[in-house]
């Protein structure tokens, strides 16, 4: 399967000449697999940049989204296949009991935040409450579990058999276990992670803003190189970057993780990355 | 390695670290998943010492009666009936653990049902009733 990377900032879009390697659109990333199945992981501002959305031949895509907070979502109103009537869109979002996944996408898809209602998209649109568990998509099995974020946020799991991508943008992995990372069984998506050829982790701040923002849902890319190493993942994208830190602090900040990651290659995702997994 | 437990029990876990009232977690076959620090004053015992334990195991902990003095079976407390009936109960109880100290305790339970209609277990919350 091909693996882009179309957004990896996280909370809010931020472009400047200090943000053009890691890129400043919002989280999104895009799967295809080996028989042409289209998986879009969130959709954020980097939504817009789909290649698969240029794509004449593609006439299904799913778009699963992690949760609901607006950098996940603000895409959406851009996106051009959900204005084309030849294409079928199938969003999936965790679960609530309270609410519909329509009227929950409807807050944000809706005067006055938005000026366009779901009702407006022209394409099929299909709208599922992910389950917690795999479900097949085409050629590619997704695995969906709740992770450890403000509100029901979920982490997923592609695989296509042969690889496995692990996509974690919002997770404070260090919350729920008393001695991270040495309670496997307390750690919140460490069975989403279990091998992954690449895990893509929130890595949202660096060690001193964390020890201030406990609880807020984020990891650091410490945190993410011990929980990858925990979870024995070969390969560590740090994603969802904090918008106040420019390319240097990024490279500082995966610099400081590697020394921690025990062998797992360590790389901070950056918008415009393609992985072909399995890796040649 | 040890499967992970479910993001709900995780953070209630979470949660009852931080909570003063004496807090007990159980799986859905009555094993002991967590009990936080107050809870390691009634009991007697630190949690990190308390290794496997199922609900069957506590009077070996601690004997139950009914604030008359009447003994009541570890089934009939509020946590083996939220267990095995998924409702909640409450009970109050006289407890007699490991210190040797007698308590009037209130004890309430509720089955832990989350969203999707998966049922995790059930917890237990503990007051003092003569402190």
């Amino acid at each position: 399967m091909k693996v882009t990377l179309l957004g990896s900032r996280g909370s809010f879009p931020h472009i400047g000449p200090q943000m053009v390697r890691y890129g400043g659109n919002t989280s999104c990333v895009e799967v295809i697999g080996d028989d042409g199945t289209v998986i879009i992981l969130d959709a954020g501002t980097g939504l817009r940049n789909a290649p698969s959305a240029l794509d004449s031949s593609v006439k299904r895509m799913d778009i699963l989204l992690t949760h609901f907070h607006i950098d996940h979502l603000q895409g959406l109103g851009f996106f051009a296949p959900l204005f084309n009537p030849g294409m079928e869109v199938h969003i999936w979002g965790p679960p609530s009991t309270m609410m519909t996944l329509h009227r929950r996408l409807a807050r944000y898809l809706s005067p006055p935040l938005f000026p366009v209602c779901i009702r407006d998209f022209t394409c099929k649109l299909v709208l599922h409450d992910a389950p917690r568990k795999t479900i097949g998509l085409g050629g590619l099995q997704v695995t969906c579990d709740l992770v450890c974020h403000p509100g029901p946020t979920m982490g997923y799991r592609v695989t296509d058999g042969r690889s496995s991508l692990a996509y974690l943008p919002d997770h404070e992995v260090a919350l729920g276990a008393c001695h991270f990372p040495d309670e496997p069984e307390w750690t919140s998506g460490l069975k989403l992670a279990q091998g992954a050829d690449l895990l893509i982790h929130d890595s949202q701040y660096d060690e001193a803003e964390y020890a201030e923002r406990i609880g807020w849902g984020h990891s650091t890319p410490q945190q993410s190189a011990l929980f990858a190493d925990e979870a024995g993942a070969k390969r560590l994208l740090t994603f969802h970057h904090d918008p106040n830190h420019d390319d240097e602090s990024v490279d500082g900040l995966v610099a400081e993780a590697v020394t921690v990651a025990n062998g797992v290659v360590v790389q901070g995702g950056a918008e415009g990355m393609v992985f072909e997994l399995p890796a040649a | 390695m040890s499967p992970q437990r479910p993001i709900e029990i995780i953070l209630l876990r979470q949660w009852a670290s931080h909570m003063a009232t004496p807090i007990w977690i159980a799986g859905t076959r009555g094993e002991l998943l967590y009990y936080n620090e107050p809870a390691e004053g009634l009991l007697g015992k630190r949690f990190d010492e308390a290794g496997q334990m199922r609900l069957r195991d506590l009077p070996k902990i601690f004997e139950t009666t009914t604030p008359e003095g009447k003994p009541i079976s570890e089934a009939d407390l509020p946590l083996g009936r939220a267990l095995r009936e998924r409702q909640p109960s409450h009970l109050r109880v006289r407890i007699t653990a490991l210190d040797g100290k007698s308590r009037l305790l209130d004890i309430t339970a509720v089955p832990l049902l989350v969203q999707g209609g998966a049922y995790l277990g059930a917890m237990a919350m503990f007051w003092e009733a003569e402190p």
